[in-house]
């Protein structure tokens, strides 16, 4: 990784014959990463410790206990009847919109990839909801999807009349879905682009010489190359997916039921509602363990799946 | 993909793009328009696409019933201290992985990128506790310090890391013949050229902070320290029902100038997004 700095001449500056290139260098290097080495242990590794520490008492902020208990809150996860819904929410939701996510994202930069007259307008567009405040965006969502709302406004105007989309356990794990994807899909949607017009053209018209109908252009040439991007943006929205809050806390409150309590939004209430800290930090150690096995194996699957790296 | 595509061809196209825009474009239409109607217009039917009367007492009354101004420029100033910290301590960490050979770079490499696979909602329990023991509660410190020195500014580092790591060697070698040494290598050689990168970190690092609301309503209890994503949510009624004209208000409020500010610099945006994580 570090570019090696193999000419390391003698220097005219240097006074004395301990402080040579190299030693300078290995000091500039620690002063310059310490900062952020200090800032990782303080603020994510400790905290880290911690939270597993924390995770092996009981603690009732509010009676002001803090008792060691041993595995007793994973025990208590096991046994957890709301816990299976939770993960089932958060399943549903981050396969939902991962789903949902990448291949409106592929759709739109292989239609923002035409040669159109005005085509950055679009892109500007289908950009502009990654600007907008993610909270004012949901409120607008939430004002849109009331049972009086927006939403169905214009399906009654058609004569169709709406579900109160909130309300409901399958309309409302899909609005919390679409509400993020349309938010956020812009970003993926500008990688792929990239990564489509890195795509060699030689290669389209090698194939339509040999009379490949598009599809199958897009089948055996676009996807294989683009499938590193596939790879990373598949990472970061499944990652991101796990930490969809905002959106829960604004629209649904987790419910109806359960429906949309996804693990981010358990934690919180579990910690910072019912002040349940031990357990909350039982769930923080779940959360950490499903993110480090995603990415984990998907990192795995790049070999398989991915048909060249750069 | 390819040269000629024929008229009929082309109006579908953006035909296509025109009705795929709708859910992209008309809720921030819909949040400016409604914000400004009356509020028994709000949920007429038919729905009103244009206003037809407007009534902007709405808006005065964003001011009244919070401290808006200083949730406005908490948010503001916070977003900017993190963004100018987060370029400050990535493109030094990033730098240094880069271009610096000293011992134990893999090593310590691999401790800040776990950073990136420990997500702040995974530590948030402890980093409560930890700035409830430093008094820090009720303060903006948690909002700056966490993103600037925690997890999100190591992909910031990733970022910056990757730009440097294509930087010519010859660049610091003639540098270094000049007598430059590595500080002044840094900031008068390497940092004006990576400029480029240094925006995308800007750009993602801004709107992270400035969508932050987990933190805020975990660390931030008075109306006078709220940030903007938190305060919004905070416009109800007696019933706890949110007051949807002011909401929207406010809204509008918050969206709207980093709305424009992007319209105005679109491109730098987008192709310093793009730049991000592609060279991998």
């Amino acid at each position: 990784m570090a570019v090696a700095q193999e000419n390391a001449r003698p220097e005219g500056r240097s006074s004395s014959p301990f402080w040579t290139i190299a030693r300078r260098d290995s000091l500039a290097g620690f002063l310059f990463i310490a900062p952020q080495l200090i800032g990782i242990v303080v603020f994510v590794l400790i905290p880290l410790g911690l939270v597993f520490w924390y995770s092996l008492h009981e603690w009732n902020v509010l009676a002001n206990t803090f008792t060691y208990t041993g595995a007793q809150n994973y025990r208590m996860l096991m046994e957890d009847e709301n816990l299976l819904e939770v993960l089932g929410a958060t399943a549903i939701f981050s396969a939902g919109l991962v789903i949902f996510n990448l291949s409106l994202a592929l759709l739109l930069a292989v239609l923002l990839n035409q040669k159109l007259a005005g085509i950055a307008v679009f892109r500007t567009l289908f950009f502009s909801p990654v600007v907008v405040s993610l909270v004012a965006w949901t409120i607008v969502w939430g004002f849109l999807l009331q049972k009086n709302g927006g939403i169905n406004g214009m399906l009654l105007t058609f004569g169709i009349e709406g579900p109160n989309w909130l309300r409901e356990e399958t309309t409302a794990m899909i609005s919390v879905i679409v509400v993020q994807v349309f938010k956020n899909v812009g970003l993926n949607m500008i990688l792929f682009l990239a990564a489509l017009q890195g795509v060699p053209k030689e290669l389209y018209e090698a194939a339509r010489i040999d009379g490949a109908p598009a599809f199958k252009q897009f089948r055996r040439i676009t996807l294989p190359l683009i499938s590193p991007t596939i790879l990373l943006t598949s990472i970061i929205t499944i990652v991101g997916s796990l930490q969809v809050f905002a959106q829960i806390a604004v629209l649904t409150q987790g419910g109806p039921g359960l429906s949309t309590t996804v693990l981010v939004y358990y934690l919180y209430q579990q910690a910072f509602q019912f002040h349940f800290f031990g357990y909350g930090s039982t769930l923080s150690i779940l959360l950490f363990a499903i993110v480090a096995i995603l990415t984990f194996a998907q990192w795995q699957m790049r070999k398989r799946i991915v048909f060249y790296e750069s | 993909m390819r040269a000629d595509i024929s008229p009929r061809t082309k109006v579908a196209l953006y035909g296509v793009m025109c009705v795929l825009l709708i859910p992209f474009v008309f809720p921030t239409w819909w949040m400016v328009t409604s914000s400004l109607k009356p509020i028994s217009d709000i949920f007429a039917f038919p729905p009103q696409l244009v206003p037809q009367s407007y009534d902007w007492t709405t808006y005065s009354k964003v001011f009244e019933l919070q401290p808006f101004v200083q949730q406005y420029w908490n948010s503001a100033y916070i977003a900017a201290v993190v963004t100018v910290g987060t370029m400050i301590i990535s493109s030094m960490a990033g730098y240094a992985f880069a271009r610096i050979r000293f011992p134990y770079a893999n090593a310590v490499f691999m401790i800040v990128l776990l950073g990136l696979l420990i997500p702040s909602e995974v530590t948030i329990v402890p980093l409560f506790q930890m700035f409830l023991k430093a008094g820090m509660v009720n303060t903006h410190w948690p909002l700056i310090l966490v993103p600037i020195f925690g997890a999100p500014s190591v992909f910031a580092t990733f970022v910056m890391r990757q730009f440097f790591v294509t930087l010519p060697a010859e660049l610091e070698e003639a540098a270094r013949v000049d007598g430059l040494g590595r500080f002044k290598i840094f900031t008068r050689i390497a940092l004006p050229l990576a400029k480029p990168a240094l925006a995308s970190v800007a750009i993602f690092t801004f709107l992270h902070s400035w969508n932050l609301f987990l933190e805020p309503i975990v660390f931030l209890s008075s109306a006078e320290m709220f940030t903007l994503p938190q305060a919004l949510t905070q416009y109800t009624d007696a019933y706890g029902g949110p007051m949807w004209n002011i909401q929207l208000a406010a809204a509008t409020l918050t969206a709207l100038p980093v709305l424009i500010v992007f319209v105005i610099a679109q491109k730098q945006f987008v192709e310093g997004l793009a730049h991000t994580g592609l060279k991998g």
